[in-house]
């Protein structure tokens, strides 16, 4: 039942301010992903702005045919990049989905994955480990492919059944915060706080470990402190905007603490949700200025290593890889020099640049659940491009994107693999 | 006519998937690159010219007036949809059919992206000239039809200098072919008078553009002068040398803070105006010919000049003229575009006027234009959402067209005429020259149904928003 509602309203909804930089010049529409792929106006950018607009005049309601277009999007701000006239989509398209979240108007794969994860998962890191550790057992135990042969998922209520085909592959070990201090190698350069994250952890335990190593070995003393939880990106980019200030609120009070002076992240879609806590805090009057000297202290790892500068590891690694720019770093935080820098240091790295590497990969955070079928059509044109370039090794920085193109390599059926910028960069330290 | 049914013939030719007709959906279609609006009762995605060809015919034959759309970037309203008409778009055919090096053309489908071409033809070593700033969305189909420009018109001429044939779909559905590959035409050129009829003759459905050499060497200068005045002057010692660049920009002051707000451009905050200068060719032409650029822009009081060579360098340095237009957006929701041109050393005086104008409306006026050639480029600064305010733009518009007029120039360089300008075409054109053109039309389109209501004037005004949603289609 479509509710009657006219125009956006309520604090969050999109600034008018933002809404109308838009002069629909259209020279959004080659960058974004989803226009690449259907070449249709309602899904691109301008075209989604036009809608808010609409709505925001109050000439049409926000109807389910409307959210689809804008929940299409992948949010991988490739228009924000390109436009000329600054509209800060990123945002807008944040506060209007958390207008259609306010009328209850999600799609029924949206909600159902909202109440699952956004709401109870994520902003929860105890709950969320103790579910990856019953999945864990659930897989080692074999009983997974017990309960796949069985055809016993059939008979689970609401969709689990689905859900259960696209449990992820855990990580052996888990990473997580603890009290310790992971004491830099050789002169102390600067104290420096890791963001541990939600799922990362979990299921990329080995690729935090090695961003732990690489940043020891120059010189930073490494906090992954208590209390820390999920950066709440997901929860932004779903419109769940309560749920994200809660979790920014507490990241703020744990990872800035005492003699801290960065705060860093090995997930491009982190760095870039905690760089924008200033903006998601600005009306906070406890936390606003804090917010502001958390977003200023937070740098992706990347960034961080090739600002210090990091030392160039001396050992070899005779390899062809090539990088996929993450949509968060390339887009979001205009992140794409600092990855290829680290590359192409390590001695006998061979860096070939594939077609399109920072056109979304479609894992987007939770798109690739909630929307299937772009998703993986996205992802054949990422594979596509990768196959192009011969490499068997993708480096990226974000976990959603390894987890996508990881799933790439095993529906293709080819020994492809997919890691982190400082997995590689740890290798070669690791060979010296 | 029974509308219901007509979709459903419609979707019996390009397949359900290839109709939008949904209320919702066509909000995203009502709009282009200008400030006109305009919903069509349905858009139509065709894979082929037989379903263009058929889909025309149907609609001949309804009374349903048709135009073509390709990515929706005009900017004079070219491809908002006539009052119960349709939009035949073109996002499924947008193919590269041929590159033929050796005679150095291509073939194409209307869909095709203008900067996609010159990409992919320049792994040849060929490039695809016209650049309009657009052209990194907008669609050769689109460029025919406007017969669009960009910087590098001034040495290489517009589309039209580039289109060798087209085939082309007529009103009744007849499909026939304009122009040649020879390069020579034997009696009328029809291809000539297709190129800029802004869809109102008919829809190309394929295309043959010339391709040219990429140049041995490109040099791009960025000048920056204390105003305006001064910066006219240098375009004009540039031209009295003999010198015809690849293209000759200016940037006004207005515009600067307006790009430096988005991007780092390299404009510094306090210039006047900017010059941007390409030259193009042999090596030794370029190093002879840019140290005389560099002299005379010194010479006529630049009070920086740089240069780059090297292809990455060069692209920072049009960065801010390419995303010029969008970058208004920071400055007003919207802004109207005077496409007028006047004869080059008209310049200086005429932007003089064109300042009085802005003070008279109390408006804000940005150039930034195509100097070399004299195509004026004011952009009206407004907010749609104030009452009134179309009107004492279209008002203010009309003034500085007159102006380009009145100082022996005309009403549109590249944007075509369509809904935004057709109430000036009096200002040059008799009663005569306007039905002359009519009559030409009526050979390609007797009927008058392919893109009605543009061009001509007709009393009818701007009319953003003119066809409110109607709820309750069929979904």
């Amino acid at each position: 039942m479509v509710q009657p509602f006219a125009g956006f309203t309520g604090r969050d909804a999109p600034a008018e301010s933002d809404l109308y930089r838009c002069v629909h010049c259209g020279l959004c529409l080659s960058s974004c992903p989803t226009y690449v792929e259907t070449a249709l106006e309602m899904e691109s950018p301008r075209g989604r702005l036009a809608l808010m607009k609409a709505v925001n005049e109050g000439r049409v309601e926000i109807t389910p045919r409307i959210v689809s277009h804008w929940e299409a999007c992948l949010q991988c701000r490739a228009c924000e990049a390109v436009c000329p006239s600054g509209v800060p989509y990123g945002r807008i398209m944040e506060r209007t989905r958390s207008q259609v979240r306010a009328a209850g108007l999600q799609s029924r794969e949206l909600k159902r994955f909202s109440r699952f994860f956004l709401n109870s998962a994520l902003p929860n890191p105890r709950r969320l480990r103790m579910g990856a550790n019953l999945i864990r057992l659930y897989q080692r135990l074999g009983i997974q492919k017990l309960v796949r042969l069985s055809h016993l998922l059939y008979l689970l209520p609401g969709g689990i059944g689905k859900l259960e085909s696209q449990l992820p592959p855990l990580s052996k070990r888990f990473f997580g915060p603890s009290d310790a201090v992971h004491p830099a190698q050789g002169a102390k350069k600067m104290t420096v706080a890791l963001l541990s994250g939600c799922v990362m952890p979990l299921m990329q335990g080995p690729t935090m470990e090695a961003t732990v190593r690489v940043l020891t070995r120059n010189g930073c003393d490494v906090m992954v402190p208590q209390g820390q939880g999920c950066c709440g990106a997901l929860n932004t980019h779903a419109g769940d905007l309560e749920n994200a200030r809660a979790m920014a609120r507490t990241n703020i009070d744990s990872l800035m603490g005492a003699g801290v002076e960065r705060i860093i992240t090995s997930s491009a879609g982190c760095g870039s949700s905690m760089k924008e806590y200033a903006e998601l805090l600005k009306d906070d009057p406890e936390h606003r200025n804090k917010a502001i000297r958390f977003s200023g202290m937070t740098q992706d790892v990347t960034e961080f290593l090739v600002g210090l500068p990091f030392q160039v590891p001396t050992a070899t690694v005779n390899r062809r890889i090539t990088f996929q720019d993450p949509c968060h770093l390339a887009h979001a935080q205009r992140i794409t020099a600092a990855p290829r820098t680290i590359l192409n240091s390590i001695p006998g790295v061979e860096l070939v640049e594939m077609e399109n590497s920072s056109l979304c990969c479609g894992g987007a955070g939770i798109y690739s659940s909630v929307q299937p079928a772009l998703s993986q059509r996205l992802l054949k044109r990422k594979m596509d491009s990768i196959t192009a370039t011969d490499t068997q090794e993708v480096i990226t920085a974000n976990p959603g994107c390894m987890l996508q193109v990881e799933m790439g390599f095993k529906s293709q059926g080819t020994n492809g693999r997919v890691r982190h910028v400082v997995d590689i960069l740890d290798e070669a330290y690791g060979l010296e | 006519m029974d509308f219901k049914r007509f979709l459903k013939d419609l979707q019996g030719i390009v397949g359900a998937e290839n109709v939008v007709y949904h209320s919702d959906d066509l909000l995203v279609f009502e709009y282009d690159g200008s400030v006109d609006r305009g919903m069509p009762e349905a858009v139509v995605f065709p894979n082929s010219t037989q379903e263009v060809s058929r889909v025309i015919a149907l609609s001949h034959k309804a009374g349903v007036p048709v135009v073509g759309r390709g990515t929706g970037t005009g900017l004079s309203g070219g491809a908002i949809a006539p009052p119960g008409g349709i939009q035949v778009a073109f996002p499924r055919m947008n193919h590269i059919l041929e590159v033929d090096t050796e005679n150095r053309l291509a073939l194409v489908e209307p869909g095709v992206i203008n900067l996609n071409l010159d990409t992919h033809v320049r792994k040849f070593g060929l490039r695809y000239a016209p650049d309009p700033s657009s052209q990194k969305a907008c669609s050769l189909g689109g460029n025919i039809a406007e017969n669009a420009g960009g910087p590098h018109c001034l040495a290489y001429g517009t589309t039209t200098n580039h289109v060798l044939g087209m085939e082309v779909v007529l009103e009744d559905g007849a499909v026939v072919n304009l122009g040649s590959l020879a390069r020579e035409t034997v009696g009328y050129d029809l291809r000539g008078v297709f190129t800029g009829s802004e869809g109102t003759f008919g829809i190309a459905t394929k295309i043959a553009v010339r391709l040219l050499p990429v140049p041995e060497a490109v040099r791009t200068f960025l000048g920056i002068f204390p105003d305006v005045e001064t910066a006219c002057t240098a375009v004009s010692t540039v031209i009295e040398h003999g010198i015809v660049p690849a293209a000759l920009e200016m940037i006004d002051a207005l515009t600067i803070q307006a790009v430096q707000k988005v991007t780092d451009a390299g404009y510094p905050d306090d210039a006047g105006a900017v010059l941007l200068i390409e030259l193009e060719g042999l090596q030794d032409e370029v190093d002879e010919i840019g140290d005389e650029v560099e002299a005379a822009l010194w010479e006529t009081g630049a009070s920086q000049v740089r240069t780059a060579e090297a292809a990455a360098e060069r692209e920072q340095l049009w960065v801010g003229r390419k995303g010029a237009l969008g970058a208004l957006g920071g400055i007003a929701p919207n802004y109207f575009l005077v496409d007028g041109v006047v004869p080059r050393t008209q310049l200086a005086p005429v932007l003089g006027r064109v300042a009085d104008v802005s003070r008279k409306y109390n408006i804000p006026i940005a150039n930034v234009f195509h100097a070399g050639d004299g195509n004026l480029h004011p952009c009206l600064l407004f907010d749609e959402r104030q009452p009134g305010a179309l009107d004492r733009i279209v008002e203010a518009g009309t003034e500085v067209l007159q102006i380009c007029v009145d100082a022996g120039g005309t009403l549109t360089g590249e944007h075509g005429v369509g809904l935004e300008k057709k109430e000036q075409m009096p200002l040059v054109f008799s009663e005569d020259d306007m039905a002359a053109m009519v009559l030409v039309r009526d050979a390609f389109a007797p009927d008058n149904s392919m893109n009605p209501g543009k061009i001509f004037p007709d009393g009818k005004k701007h009319t953003p928003h003119a066809h409110p949603p109607a709820h309750g289609m069929p979904a």
